[in-house]
């Protein structure tokens, strides 16, 4: 059924090739939650700050909150369902996570700055991890795990 | 499409329409023009005397560019300071200039290198010095039915270039004082944000520099803080706090570069 006020949108969603039906200004985050059926993004803030929403759009991490999904035709959108299991290794170690709210953000950035190491060059993983706000932990087990799994990484190359 | 409805919202990144969305009633009656589409204006060009950036390109683009980090800093670091990765992979320059916030991060230092808007509309292209592009609180010399295209910078050669956040926190912070600073053959560039209802160059600290004036101490500049910036009390931070410390970062960041800081 489609009626003047929705819009299809074709996109790839992790890997696979896309189509929904939505409102002219429905955000990524709700699209991909009560559309699509992927709850691992979480809504904490709804304005850009926390992170827990975060998902990768071509490749780089935003914020799904403040992505109308119109802008993602013909993109690739990336998001925690993605992540193999193993990535989260390192963080369960290191004690990362605790009530759970913010992890499939943290996680989403983590797995993004370890599969670029080039950043490492310019940014710290503090500075690259300031978007995604964490309640209870604090940061020293996110910051370790993420450490932890550049360094396991660097000496298997 | 502009010059047929003038009360459409031209949207970039969307990062900042898309703040509070679903509670936001007001913006959703509001009619919008994506400009996502128009692959062309997310770009860098380089000429011999200018660097113009398209509408469309995000801080991420210009963190990512390595001739920007040699021929503008402060465009880096500025970015790098805007919210988070998530923000800066989204938000554009044009986006910062046209939200017209008196916080922006990314127009002062766009300010302290001359930059110019340039727009189009069927009436043809208009280009317009960003010192000069505000004229109140988030007014601005855009009619409707032009789309900011482009923002242009003149390439010169700075000896000094430095840019200040002070926000509550180190990231994610909305500022409560920013200050560029540049200097080349041209002269002094002294532009601050959170001070004033727009964005603005401190004409008379630039006129001080400028004419060598002995300054011994913050206090020194205070008269000339005082005609430049109108600074207002609010959740950030208060108005004799924004004052206070712009006159201490502005002393301690000149001390040791201007002869007549002492």
């Amino acid at each position: 059924m489609s009626d003047v006020n929705t819009m299809q949108i074709e996109f790839t969603l992790n890997g696979t090739p896309t189509k929904v039906d939505v409102a002219p200004m429905d955000r990524l985050l709700d699209t991909l939650r009560y559309a699509l059926g992927l709850t691992g993004s979480k809504e904490g803030c709804g304005e850009g700050e926390c992170g827990a929403c975060t998902v990768y759009l071509d490749g780089v991490p935003v914020n799904a909150c403040l992505v109308p999904t119109f802008q993602v035709r013909g993109c690739h959108v990336e998001t925690i369902e993605s992540i193999p299991h193993e990535s989260l290794d390192a963080m369960l170690t290191s004690g990362a996570t605790q009530c759970g709210a913010c992890t499939p953000g943290v996680v989403m950035t983590a797995c993004w700055l370890n599969r670029h190491p080039e950043l490492s060059k310019t940014h710290s993983v503090r500075e690259l991890m300031a978007g995604n706000l964490c309640r209870c932990t604090g940061y020293d087990g996110i910051i370790d795990g993420i450490e932890c799994e550049q360094r396991t990484k660097s000496s298997t190359l | 499409m502009l010059a047929g409805d003038s009360s459409l919202i031209p949207i970039a990144g969307a990062t900042d329409v898309l703040v509070h969305w679903p509670g936001n009633l007001e913006a959703k009656t509001r009619s919008y023009l994506d400009l996502s589409g128009l692959g062309e204006l997310r770009s860098m060009q380089w000429a011999d005397d200018t660097f113009t950036i398209g509408a469309l390109t995000t801080y991420w683009d210009v963190i990512c560019n390595e001739q920007c980090a040699q021929a503008f800093p402060l465009l880096i670091n500025a970015a790098r300071q805007v919210g988070s990765v998530q923000i800066q992979s989204r938000g554009t320059w044009a986006g910062n200039i046209i939200n017209a916030s008196p916080a922006a991060d990314g127009v002062p230092v766009l300010m302290a290198y001359d930059a110019t808007v340039v727009m189009q509309s069927c009436e043809g292209i208009e280009e317009i010095p960003l010192d000069e592009f505000y004229f109140g609180y988030k007014q601005m010399r855009r009619r409707t039915d032009q789309l900011v295209v482009a923002i242009r910078m003149p390439r010169r050669a700075h000896d000094v270039e430095i840019f200040e956040k002070v926000g509550a926190r180190r990231a994610q912070a909305i500022s409560k004082i920013g200050l560029a600073i540049t200097h080349s053959q041209d002269g002094w560039r002294i532009v601050a944000s959170a001070v004033a209802p727009t964005i603005l160059r401190c004409k008379a600290i630039e006129t001080l520099l400028e004419e060598g004036s002995p300054v011994r101490s913050p206090d020194d500049l205070m008269a000339a803080i005082a005609k430049d910036v109108s600074p207002i009390d609010d959740i950030r931070s208060s108005r004799l706090y924004r004052e206070r410390v712009l006159a201490r970062i502005l002393y301690h960041d000149l001390k040791g570069i201007v002869p007549s800081f002492v």
